[in-house]
């Protein structure tokens, strides 16, 4: 590009035309389609006048649930990326026997296993799981949003950086060889020279950063905004899971960023803390990642838990059974979710009464989601058990996570887990609990509150096809997986010599382009819903019969939730509104303090990409001007204390008004 | 596991095997089939736990379905109760019915945690055979390396390299350490892994029962060669393995620093290697991150910080003490490299530096199991001679990589 | 109308629990007359990022902890430690800490002049602790004792300045805070702010007796 070397380092840093992959095929073709795609997108919102709504009602929204529908649609397209990884994988071991080396290189098939962890973990499961918990909770706790609404904003915006900083790897440079928790020294600065690790730490970091914030504001929504009357005890169970799951996030990421943030210096500055060499350690990061790796387990299950808890007694019409022993269930996992790290890495060479200490504390683990599936399966006891969707869900979960949890167990036993350590078994333990258990609960959740959100269900015959797909999809992609692992294969090889074990790849390739029609069918699912939403309306608020105050509201609810703070007697809260009688309030509305929208959120997830990729790619001067920007641009906010307003009593009148037309027309 | 508890788990093992017949008629699940006792031990154990699980996973599951079914919406025959959400006794049930079976299985892995410890020496060869008295387990150093591994036979003064060999139903006694990254060291049909770690040794005890050969393999990920990383382990009679101990002294080379040093490079699809000889205490150069000449061993240094430290005027041990830095020394490309680091293009189909194209590598793996008498070996021996470094360079003709690959 | 919102309209036959209560005043259901506000979550909140900020350090320690003897054959804490520098250095962030405290007590009595005076002067004893910690820093490098000699180095030198950069970003937030109270004065957001940076501050130097204490104490006197 420039003939002097060294200005060229100045400006570009690392940075050359050898770091796009102009000969590469497959990621040309991606290239194309996300950019035709892209300019396709750009110009509809262009031709149909949509930046402005969207700018205005959406990226500088400060709306607890519009922040978490647009977690949920991060976390979808990041899905699609995700699962395009795992193809490509299925596709590879299906083919890369004996003299057919397959289609992807080692190093770049190294890239995809680890993106594709990246992804579905960071980039997939949490921002599902936050952006369910930012749209539920305040409506389930009768608030009016979160406590800290330009928080809010500003934790999606930092979640939509880190996606962002890993899709960029894909064009720009290549991502970490490293496998999904980078491992050093592996991921040191010997081993891994080049960018992949550091698009790696700076993704996580900044995702991380909106996770950690979101974490705190969650919680102190939970603890201090719960509408009067709903002590602890009181608290939709969902709710409760949230609360866990926050204190969790809270507890654990902050030892991610570190152990992160050691390695960038391992990196960055030459220090040894996880190198082989000068007195690191690099056993000391793999103990740490899992302080916060194992947790994160929890912080992905126990929302996913809470959804199937609401669903299961909505559906059965029916109270849910054991409401106590199910929020001490919950917060024994959380407990003791940071005593089990340990069982990750057993053949690190731990004595062995350390390792059986971690092995039976994770079984012990097992007693309190044992407790949870018993209190769901007596739930349905003397139920009316309604099959929708969310319901079908549910069950699916229940017959599916109970082998994952198993499995689990199994692999907890540490001379067990000596043999399938590693190995493919493993791989299909831990998709069982993630597709079956999180996954299931994801979607479940979605198509329970999607009317919520949307204001009219979704189309009932294309969700049942894409959960069938789904369940029997997972069922054949990872069984054989199962097989293969018992049969000693074990996981991230790229190429195989046996060519006994060819057939079970197959099969599980099969599995995969079952759940491709599942992913397919959802999409589909929500294209047939949006155009026959008028058939599928829901005028009432409360489609499925619901039992929290979330169906207390109308759908979609207004921007203040609820005119009047509801006051709460029975967990249950809705139910026990309905069976006792409850009557809508018509007068007396009153002006009600909303927080503003700001665009400081969205500026800031820019300002945190341009600093990430300038400090990836060693463009110091760069990252030197966006850091400054970053600051300048967060105390400049600070400097806004116009950040509240209220929506005029009258303008309750009317919107309230439009409810009542609305129920009246049904009648 | 213990003879006296054999009864039970034989029982449960029948019951885990229910389920599970269909699949291990179809396919060779070697870790349900190993040919070690301790990887039979440690099968019995999966089977055992997978029996008590499924006490408890086959009633929930029936439950679930059957409940699915008798409360559907349709069957208004079926008691509805809309408000009945509590049950002490089922409480009591539900929390005490998975904490019985965690008692057993905890019980379970108390136990078998510590008799299969990989550190703990055998105290049977099999089931029906205790360890005869004075029997001298057979010793190997195992060293993982940038995609092969090195086995040193201490007591046998020889060395292999991706070909392991041991006698049947003598215990051996593995001491494994890694000159590179993190691996697992594995022979499924043998026992369990355990990880290689770079200036650090890890243990395993474990007898092979039935002669055969076996996959061996490095478990967990460790960069570009990884998938090719595997060798074969030859359980042989006491006669067969002396011959071979023999052979090995016969055909291989000796092994010495400067012929360590050009293996430890990068290569993968590595042929079977002899060394006849090893020079006095390369093992523990390796182990202590010492091979190369003028470094400090680890060991060194852990005496001197025990002590203290070396005070202010130390700056020389600074370098003595690099390790991490020897690929860029060297100018090959490290394990895990990517664009910026590696010299070749984002997502190029390039091999790096090391690594053998199919075209020219000896298959490590036949199709068919060879027969143990390792004249094909000989034959990989010799094509190998002119040090594994040098063949993925001539073959590919790729720039050496430049300098700047290095983070820093 | 009210009558629409009755149990019949939300029960499909078949789930309707079938009871029927009649109607009991509706005001048990609302806040009717707009008198609940929920309590102010600052401080829950900033209290909760403390915790998260302490887990890092938690971090940094253990780190400490387990490579802290991890000299390389290279200097160790009694080398290097130059304990009545560094208790200078304590004693500048205690009392900033004492001199933060005049400052809230200041802002209870409403005074704004001798707030800005007394965060002054904190911010002036921060400034004394970061030069010192820097002075330090330069000196042990210029001696040799570089981050990248040995693992102990490298986790000295993170967990004492990360606790510096926290500072450093402390005194940015002070001279914020200052400008803002001399904008707008003593009002109920800057009371905030102020009560805010005062746990951040107050925490910074919890942290700091750690980092003496393990760091710097036990490394010269083991």
């Amino acid at each position: 590009m420039f003939s002097n070397p060294d200005l060229q380092k100045l400006l570009f840093g690392r940075l050359t035309l050898d770091a796009v992959p102009l000969h590469e095929p497959i990621l040309l073709i991606t290239f194309a389609m996300v950019g035709l795609g892209g300019v396709a997108v750009l110009g509809a919102l262009t031709y149909f006048r949509l930046w402005g709504p969207l700018w205005r009602d959406w990226f500088t929204s400060v709306d607890h649930k519009k922040i978490g529908i647009m977690y949920i649609v991060l976390a979808l397209v990041m899905l699609l990326r995700g699962f395009a990884d795992a193809l490509m994988m299925r596709a590879q071991q299906a083919m890369a026997f004996g003299p057919n080396e397959g289609y992807l290189p080692p190093h770049h098939y190294d890239q995809i296993f680890t993106a594709h962890g990246v992804i579905m973990i960071f980039f997939v499961a949490m921002p599902l799981v936050t952006g369910l918990m930012n749209f539920v909770v305040p409506l389930q706790i009768g608030a009016r949003d979160v406590a800290f609404p330009f928080l809010n904003n500003f934790s999606f915006w930092m979640t939509v950086s880190g996606a962002v900083t890993v899709m960029a790897s894909l064009f720009v440079g290549e991502f970490a060889r490293t496998g999904w928790l980078a491992y050093p020294p592996l991921s040191g600065p010997a081993m891994s020279p080049g960018v992949g690790v550091d698009y790696y730490i700076w993704a996580l970091q900044i995702a991380g950063i909106g996770t950690l914030l979101s974490g705190i504001n969650l919680i102190a929504t939970i603890v201090k905004m719960r509408a009067p009357g709903m002590t602890m005890m009181k608290m939709p169970v969902f709710t409760w899971t949230a609360l866990c799951t926050n204190i969790l996030i809270v507890a654990a990421f902050p030892i991610l960023t570190a152990v992160l943030a050691l390695l960038s210096l391992d990196r960055y500055v030459g220090t040894h803390f996880f190198s082989n060499d000068l007195g690191g350690n690099p056993m000391m990061y793999v103990n740490l990642v899992w302080i916060w790796g194992h947790p994160e387990v929890y912080i992905l299950i126990l929302p996913a838990f809470g959804v199937f808890s609401e669903i299961v007694s909505t559906f059965s019409s029916k109270r849910l059974f054991g409401y106590a022993s199910m929020v001490y269930a919950t917060v024994v996992i959380t407990i003791l979710s940071y005593l089990v790290w340990l069982h990750h890495f057993f053949t690190m060479g731990s004595g062995s009464s350390v390792n059986s200490f971690f092995g039976i504390t994770t079984m012990i683990i097992s007693i309190p989601t044992g407790a949870k599936i018993f209190n769901w399966l007596f739930t349905m006891y003397k139920g009316r058990i309604r099959f929708e969707v969310p319901m079908l869900w549910t069950v699916g979960f229940m017959v599916t996570f109970v082998i994952g949890g198993m499995t689990g167990v199994l692999l907890a036993v540490p001379p067990a887990d000596f043999v399938l350590h590693n190995s493919l078994f493993l791989i299909a333990h831990f998709h069982n609990v993630i597709i079956g258990g999180v996954l299931f609960g994801m979607l479940a959740g979605i198509t329970y509150w999607f009317p919520k959100a949307f204001g009219f269900k979704l189309d009932d015959f294309w969700g049942k096809v894409s959960f069938w797909f789904w369940l029997t999809g997972f069922w054949v992609a990872f069984m054989p997986l199962y097989v293969l692992g018992l049969m000693g294969v074990t996981r991230r090889v790229q190429h195989f010599d046996d060519p006994s074990l060819q057939i079970w790849f197959i099969i599980a390739a099969f599995g995969a382009v079952l759940i491709l029609c599942g992913i397919a069918s959802f999409a589909i699912t929500l294209v047939v819903s949006v155009l026959r939403r008028e058939q599928l309306r829901d005028t009432t608020g409360d489609p499925w019969g619901g039992r929290t105050l979330e169906w207390a509201t109308s759908s979609p609810p207004p921007d203040y939730n609820f005119a009047f703070t509801p006051v709460i007697h029975d967990h249950d809260a809705w139910w026990d509104m309905k069976k006792r009688g409850y009557a809508r309030p018509m007068q007396g509305f009153q002006a009600i303090h909303m927080p503003k929208s700001t665009a400081a959120g969205i500026i800031l997830g820019v300002l945190s990409i341009v600093f990430a990729f300038a400090m990836i790619w060693y463009i110091w001067w760069l990252a030197a001007f966006s850091f400054a920007a970053i600051a300048v641009v967060a105390i400049g906010h600070t400097f806004n204390y116009n950040r509240d307003f209220y929506i005029p009593a009258d303008e309750v009148v009317r919107t309230e008004g439009q409810r009542t037309a609305l129920l009246a027309e049904r009648v | 596991m213990v003879p006296n508890e054999s009864m039970p788990v034989k029982t449960l093992r029948t019951l885990a095997l229910l389920p599970l017949f269909g699949l291990l008629s179809g396919c060779n699940m070697v870790l349900m089939q190993p040919s070690g006792d301790i990887a039979a031990r440690q099968r019995d154990l999966i089977l055992a736990s997978t029996g008590l699980m499924l006490l408890i996973i086959i009633p929930v599951i029936a439950f679930t379905l059957l409940f699915a079914w008798r409360y559907r919406v349709s069957n208004t025959k079926a008691e509805y109760d809309p408000d009945w959400h509590h049950s002490t006794q089922l409480e009591v049930l539900i929390w005490s019915a998975p904490l019985v079976i965690v008692i057993a299985l905890g019980a379970l892995t108390w136990i078998s945690t510590h008799t299969l410890d990989p550190y703990r020496p055998l105290s049977r060869l099999d089931a029906d055979r205790p360890l005869p008295a004075g029997v001298k387990p057979l010793s190997v150093e195992v060293v993982a390396l940038d995609w092969k591994w090195l086995f040193f036979y201490p007591d046998q003064g020889i060395a292999t390299v991706n070909e392991l060999v041991a006698p049947v139903d003598v215990p051996i006694s593995f001491k494994i350490t890694s000159a590179t990254v993190m691996n697992s060291f594995f022979i499924p049909a043998l026992a369990g892994q355990i990880y290689a770690m770079a200036g650090m040794e890890t243990k395993l005890h474990a007898v092979i029962n039935k002669a055969g050969t076996y996959e061996g393999l490095s478990a967990n990920y460790s960069g570009s060669g990884f998938s090719r990383m595997n060798f074969k382990f030859h359980g042989l009679d006491q006669a067969g393995f002396d011959q071979w101990v023999a052979k090995v002294k016969a055909e291989g080379k000796p092994l010495d620093r400067q012929s360590y040093l050009a293996l430890e490079k990068p290569s993968e699809r590595e042929p079977v290697r002899y060394f006849s000889t090893v020079e006095n205490g390369l093992y523990s150069a390796v182990l202590n991150m010492c091979a190369v000449p003028g470094k400090m061993c680890m060991n060194e240094m852990m005496h001197i910080d025990a002590m203290g430290g070396a005070g202010k005027e130390s700056h020389g041990n600074r370098e003595r003490l690099e390790y991490d830095n020897r690929y860029a020394e060297q100018g090959v490309e490290a394990p895990a490299a990517t664009v910026g680091g590696s010299g070749r293009e984002s997502h190029s189909r390039e091999q790096p530096e090391g690594m053998k194209p199919k075209s020219i590598a000896p298959d490590v793996k036949p199709d068919s199991a060879p027969e143990h008498s390792g004249h094909d070996h000989a034959g990989h021996d010799h094509a190998g001679h002119g040090g594994p470094a040098g063949d993925g360079k001539d073959s590919k003709g790729s720039d050496p990589i430049a300098p700047g690959q290095l983070n820093r | 109308m009210a009558t629409h919102a009755t149990p019949a309209m939300n029960f499909e036959p078949g789930r309707n629990p079938g009871v029927t209560i009649p109607q009991v005043d509706p005001t048990t259901f609302y806040d009717a007359k707009g008198e609940h506000h929920p309590e102010g979550s600052t401080m829950l909140g900033f209290w909760l990022y403390l915790m998260s900020d302490c887990l890092i350090f938690a971090a940094l320690f253990a780190t400490y902890a387990v490579v802290g003897r991890n000299y390389a054959a290279g200097p160790s804490p009694k080398d290097l430690f130059d304990l009545p520098l560094v208790a200078l250095n304590t004693s500048m962030l205690l009392f900033s800490s004492i001199t933060y405290g005049f400052a809230m007590l200041e802002m209870e009595k409403g005074d704004l002049s001798r707030v800005q005076i007394w965060l002054a002067v904190t911010g002036l004893f921060g400034l004394a602790f970061v030069g010192l910690e820097l002075y330090e820093f330069h000196h042990l490098i210029h001696e040799g004792a570089t981050p990248q000699r040995s693992a102990f180095l490298s986790a000295f030198f993170t967990l004492v300045g990360t606790h510096g950069l926290h500072v450093s970003l402390g005194i940015v937030w002070l001279v914020t805070l200052m400008a803002q109270v001399h904008k707008r004065g003593l009002v109920p957001e800057n009371k905030r702010r102020l009560l805010c940076l005062s746990m951040f501050w107050h925490f910074l130097d919890v942290i700091w007796i750690g980092v003496f204490t393990f760091v710097y104490l036990m490394g010269v006197l083991q």
